[in-house]
Order: C-alpha cells, then sequence, then structure tokens
C-alpha cells in the first residue's frame, strides 16, 4: 500500500513539473495537437514512407557531418607530393580516426539516399497529384527544398579535393561565365581566385556546413508547418476533411500517433537494411556513390577522361551538354530544374490520383519517367555520337511533358472519383 | 511514338558503346583478372613482401603506417622491423620510399605516383594487368626500352622483367581499303621472349599477391567493413521483423 502511495505521489510530482513547463511553453498542446489529434488518410502506401525516410535521411546527414567536421580539413593548397590537406585529412578520416571510415560511408551513401529518397518523394507528388489545390505552396516550398538539397551536394562533393571534385566544380562554376556582360567577372567572384583553388574550397566548405544546412533546416520546417495545415493527400487523392463524423474527425482518418509513427518505423527499418547493405557491402556502389578518379587528388593538369557529376544529377548534366550553345544548354538545365515549381498550374486536371485519370496522363508520365532516367544514364556517357543524339530527344521528351501537360490534361477524360477512400485492412 | 523512338536510340547507343575499339583489346583480354581476396591473410603478407622488394624502392604508401598493416597481417612489431622495414623507418612511421621525389621526377620524366589509392582510383584489375603487360618496344620515343598495354608511354621501366622475362607483342596491320594507309595495329597476343626466373604461372601468383596486398591497402578496413555488416543488416532485419509485428498490433483496429 505504501508503494501505491508512493506511486501516486511520484505522478503528482511529475504532473506538477508537466503543468510547470506547459505554463511556459505549451509542449503538451504541441503533442496533442502535432501527433495525437492530427490525422492522417489511412490508405497510405508505399510511396508515403519517403516523406518520413526524407527527414531520416536529413538527420543522419547532419549527425555523421558533425562527425567529419571534426577531422576534415578545408585546405585546397597542393604540396610537393602533389595532395592537399582536404584530400589527406579525408584518408586520415578513413584510416586513422576511429571509426572514421564508417561515419564517412555513411555520409557520402547517405548523400545518394537522400537523393534517391526525394526522387521518389517526388514521383509520389506526381502519381497522387499531391501538388493540386489546397497543397500547391506545400510543394513549392518542396521544390526549394530540393534545390537546396542540390546546392548541398554539389558543395559537399567539392570537399574532399579529388580530381573529379576539382573538374566538377571547374565545369559548374565555369556555368556562370556563359552569362553575357557579367558572366567572366562573376566567375572570379565566386571562386574568389582566378581558378578554382584553394580559395574556392574554403568558401565551399562554409556553405557546406553553415550556410545551406540552416537554410534547408528552415525549409523543412516550413515544408512541415504546411503540411500539418493543409493534411497530407492519399492514394485515392480524396480530401478526408471533407467526410467528417459526428465526433468532427475525418472517417477515413487515423490519429498520425501512434498508427504512422509506428508504421514509419517499419519503413525506417526496410531502408536501413538496403542503406546498410550498400555502406558495408558497396559503399562506391560501383563508381556511381564514390567516383574511382575521386580517389586521385585534385590536378589542373589532368582532367579525368570523362567528367560526370554524381548520379543524383546526371539527368540535368545530360540536358546541359544536349545543346550546342553553352549559354542556351544552361539555361534550359536551370528550366528543367524550375520547371517543377509550377507544376500545380501546368497540370489542369482537377483529379488528383492516377487511379482516376485518364491513360493519356498514364503514358505521359511513363515518358516522362523513361526521359529522367534515360538522360540519368546518359549523363554519365562520354558526349559524343548517338549519346548526343539521344539525349538530345529525351531532353524534348521532358520538356514536352511539362509544356505539353495544359493542353493534354485540359479537359482530360478521367473516372469518377469514389467519394470514400479505398482501404482494405 | 516518341517514346518508341527513345527505345530505338537507347538500344542504339547501347549497341555503339560496345564498338569502342582499342587495337590492344584482345591482348589485354587475355591478361586474365586480379580476383582480390582481403581475407587471404597469406596472399597479404606474400604481396606486403614483393611490394617492399621491388616497389617500394620508388613507391610510397604515404597514407599507410608500417604498425597499421603489422596489426592487419597479423605480424609483430619485431617481425615488421626484421622482414619489411628496410628503410630505417620506425614502426609508427608512414610508408615512404627512400628515393628523393625531385631526383625521381628528373630520372623518370615524372615521380612515381604514391600508389596508397591506386587499386581505388583504377581498381586491382587495370593494376594486375599493368604489371603483366610490359612488351619490348625498341621505338627511339621509348627510353626504357619497353611500353605497357594498359598505359602507351608509360614512364616506369620494367622492374619485375627479370622475374617474368621479356615480353613481345604479335601484331598484324590494318590498311584502310580507300586510302592505302595503315589504319591500325592490331595486336593479336602477348607472348614471352625470354623466359625469366618464374615460370608464367609463379609470375601470376606473384602479381596477384602484390595488387591483393595494394588492394589492401587502398582500404584497409575491407574485411573488417565486410563482417561488420553482416551483423548490422542481420540485426536490422530482425528489427524490421519486429516492427512490423508491433505495426500489426496497432493497426489491428483500423478497419
Amino acid at each position: 500500500m505504501a508503494g501505491a502511495a508512493q506511486a501516486q505521489a511520484n505522478a503528482g510530482r511529475w504532473a506538477r513539473i508537466g503543468a510547470w513547463i506547459d505554463a511556459r511553453l505549451p509542449l503538451s498542446k504541441f503533442y496533442q495537437s502535432q501527433l495525437l489529434d492530427y490525422y492522417a488518410p489511412k490508405n497510405f502506401n508505399i510511396w508515403y514512407f519517403f516523406g518520413s525516410l526524407a527527414l531520416v535521411a536529413l538527420v543522419l546527414q547532419l549527425a555523421t557531418g558533425i562527425f567529419l567536421t571534426m577531422f576534415y580539413k578545408p585546405d585546397g593548397v597542393i604540396d610537393s607530393e602533389g595532395f592537399s590537406g582536404a584530400f589527406r585529412s579525408v584518408e586520415y578520416i578513413m584510416r586513422e580516426v576511429d571509426g572514421g571510415w564508417l561515419i564517412r560511408y555513411l555520409h557520402s551513401t547517405g548523400a545518394s539516399a537522400f537523393f534517391l529518397v526525394i526522387y521518389l518523394h517526388m514521383f509520389r507528388g506526381l502519381l497522387y497529384g499531391s501538388y493540386k489545390k489546397p497543397r500547391e505552396l506545400l510543394w513549392i516550398v518542396g521544390v526549394l527544398v530540393y534545390f537546396a538539397l542540390m546546392a548541398e551536394g554539389f558543395f559537399g562533393y567539392v570537399l574532399p579535393w579529388g580530381n573529379m571534385s576539382y573538374w566538377g566544380a571547374q565545369v559548374i562554376v565555369n556555368l556562370f561565365g556563359a552569362i553575357p556582360w557579367v558572366g567572366p567577372d562573376l566567375i572570379d567572384w565566386i571562386r574568389g581566385d582566378y581558378s578554382i583553388a584553394d580559395a574556392t574550397l574554403t568558401r565551399f566548405f562554409a556553405l557546406h556546413v553553415v550556410a545551406v544546412p540552416l537554410i534547408l533546416l528552415a525549409l523543412v520546417f516550413v515544408h512541415l508547418w504546411a503540411l500539418r495545415t493543409v493534411g497530407s493527400n492519399n492514394p485515392d487523392g480524396i480530401e478526408i476533411k471533407e467526410r467528417k463524423g459526428a465526433d468532427g474527425k475525418p472517417l477515413d482518418g487515423i490519429p498520425f500517433h501512434p498508427y504512422y509513427t509506428v508504421k514509419d518505423v517499419v519503413g525506417v527499418g526496410l531502408f536501413g537494411v538496403v542503406f546498410a547493405a550498400i555502406v558495408f557491402f558497396m559503399p562506391t556502389f560501383a563508381g556511381l556513390f564514390l567516383e574511382p578518379p575521386n580517389f586521385e587528388p585534385a590536378n589542373q593538369l589532368s582532367t579525368p577522361e570523362h567528367i560526370a557529376p554524381v548520379w543524383y544529377f546526371t539527368p540535368f548534366y545530360a540536358i546541359l551538354r544536349a545543346v550546342p550553345n553553352k549559354l542556351a544548354g544552361a539555361l534550359l538545365m536551370g528550366a528543367g530544374v524550375l520547371v517543377y515549381a509550377f507544376l500545380p498550374w501546368l497540370d489542369r486536371s482537377p483529379v488528383k490520383s492516377i487511379r482516376y485519370r485518364s491513360k493519356v496522363w498514364a503514358y505521359a508520365l511513363t515518358a516522362f519517367v523513361i526521359a529522367f532516367c534515360g538522360l540519368g544514364y546518359l549523363g554519365m556517357k562520354p558526349a559524343e555520337g548517338v549519346y548526343v543524339i539521344s539525349a538530345r530527344v529525351l531532353t524534348i521528351v521532358y520538356f514536352l511533358f511539362f509544356i505539353g501537360m495544359p493542353l493534354y490534361t485540359f479537359k482530360e477524360k478521367s473516372k469518377p472519383v469514389p467519394q470514400r477512400i479505398t482501404y482494405h485492412a | 511514338m516518341l517514346k518508341r523512338m527513345a527505345m530505338v536510340l537507347m538500344f542504339a547507343a547501347a549497341a555503339a558503346a560496345f564498338g569502342a575499339d582499342n587495337p590492344n583489346q584482345k591482348c589485354i583480354d587475355g591478361l586474365g583478372f586480379a580476383e582480390e581476396d582481403v581475407n587471404n591473410a597469406a596472399s597479404l603478407q606474400k604481396g606486403s613482401r614483393n611490394f617492399v622488394n621491388y616497389c617500394l624502392g620508388c613507391h610510397s604508401l604515404g597514407f599507410m603506417r608500417w604498425n597499421r598493416v603489422a596489426r592487419d597481417l597479423e605480424l609483430s612489431d619485431e617481425q615488421l622491423q626484421q622482414n619489411l622495414i628496410f628503410t630505417g623507418s620506425k614502426v609508427h612511421d608512414y610508408i615512404k620510399s627512400p628515393m628523393p621525389a625531385r631526383d625521381a621526377a628528373e630520372w623518370f620524366g615524372r615521380a612515381p605516383p604514391d600508389l596508397t589509392l591506386i587499386t581505388r582510383s583504377k581498381g586491382p584489375d587495370y593494376v594486375y594487368r599493368f604489371l603483366k603487360s610490359f612488351y619490348r618496344d625498341d621505338s627511339p620515343l621509348r627510353p626504357t626500352g619497353v611500353n605497357n598495354l594498359m598505359l602507351d608511354g608509360a614512364s616506369m621501366p620494367a622492374v619485375l622483367a627479370d622475374l617474368q622475362g621479356e615480353q613481345a607483342l604479335v601484331t598484324h596491320v590494318v590498311v584502310d581499303p580507300a586510302t592505302g594507309k595503315t589504319k591500325a595495329k592490331v595486336c593479336d597476343k602477348i607472348e614471352l621472349a625470354h623466359p625469366g626466373r618464374m615460370s608464367p604461372a609463379e609470375f601470376d601468383v606473384f602479381v596477384r599477391d602484390t595488387v591483393n596486398f595494394l588492394t589492401y591497402i587502398g582500404e584497409p578496413v575491407k574485411a573488417k567493413r565486410e563482417s561488420m555488416g553482416v551483423v548490422v543488416v542481420l540485426f536490422l532485419i530482425v528489427f524490421t521483423i519486429f516492427a512490423y509485428l508491433l505495426k500489426k498490433e496497432y493497426w489491428k483496429d483500423v478497419h
């Protein structure tokens, strides 16, 4: 009996501490409103894992990145043996820091995993019309997250100061030289020197570890904020808020916690198995995640045989090289990335989910996927002969998907959309 | 229609990639593969001995310490000092060639590269084939008297010729029928002109052990990484199964 009284006293104490905090910071209210009273559609399928997985990848990159920063040295000056302090510090992490190799592989594989997860997350948006009213801003903020991620990936790739880092930076920074009038001066301003040099590396380091992560975190916060405001879409593309029960809760919804927290843990587990298999058994992923020329130090006198960015940039790199004019190529590449922000207005069909949309849309989406993946493949190949011609054809397909969208989605012959979501327990 | 066109073009692109014609390709294909295995401790130990005797005179492993190699190859510091360190280094020093870099650049045209990461940048098969494909080249452009199938105009002399013997290329000339000019000199085979101290089979093992050692040097943690990976992946599979069962339990009341 004394034990029970003690337990009650303890519970009372915890309640008082809780009340003390809540009076100053409404933590329990936040928990109640964001997790327990936040209703999500109950018919999420496998495509809905990638949002939470992107968050996992973000946290992984931040955590491993902090540890890498403790040992990495942003020093691009080449010594008498042909190596830079940056390159040496990466090998130091790989060989002499306890567990350094694991942290580095988690970070390098994490970058590719982050992009893969984001691409699948974006494709989910296309499949189920997640960018449509009322989620236009949610989508646009997501596209901004993607831009920030691209900047982060690019700056990060330069840091090991391998030969591909060096020449990749060269190619990307030189793109700004195509801008009329200000181009050459702009390049010098970006590089901080008359060539890609130590000054470039140190500023890219600052951007990679401070500036872009801050922007990324802020954007992710806004993305989640917007999500909590409009609520998740679902594979049927039906608004669950439109059908509420007597208790005011959506009939087709379930509380986010515990249902989706416990389900997302399964997603994290599945992702972890694949991710760990790559980290431990094929960390370079046959040269796709860590490219062989990047195990050679930066060398301005020796250009790698083929300069190719990491796989997640190759679709856009292929578009760049498909155009004979440098400025036009750079502009088209920029357009190829920016165009996603306009999707909410390019797609004129009122029906969201591909389940109830026309065959025309399904074919267009298929053509887009083929074009995107095809361009990704071609971006890794040398820019010559058949590769360039194929890249041109696929670039046209890629842009036709977007430019033609207002036409082929206008008065689209869609199927009737059901009132309630389809769910089989 | 566009989709179909794209498909056809993709196949054409893939076909073109196979047509890449290196006149030496047939000979290179005949050189075999490194078949590296960093779990083979005996091979790694022999490879380390080969490296110290035949490579370290010119090439450093500048990111690797002697005693790390000893630890990974299961050698004591005494064994290390007696059998491997002939350069006067301490056991905790990085593995550096005693040859001064500036002189080396003058002697060979370029300083011999550090080989710590050679198997990572070029791959073990490349190094294996490189070491096996020195052949006699009497061209006045070749100061070493030899050339290499993997790296035309290599600065490196045939250091292993004493063991392997001297090789020669058997080639035939392809003439362009339209112009009557020589189009390419195609390599038919690379043959042993004068035998060395080792039989070809012995020499293959020698090179294989050396490349295996360099593969280990490229990523010393590889063996540990893979054995750790088995445990991590198994744990995550078990974790995922339990997470799934928990999810099923929670979702029982969702209809």
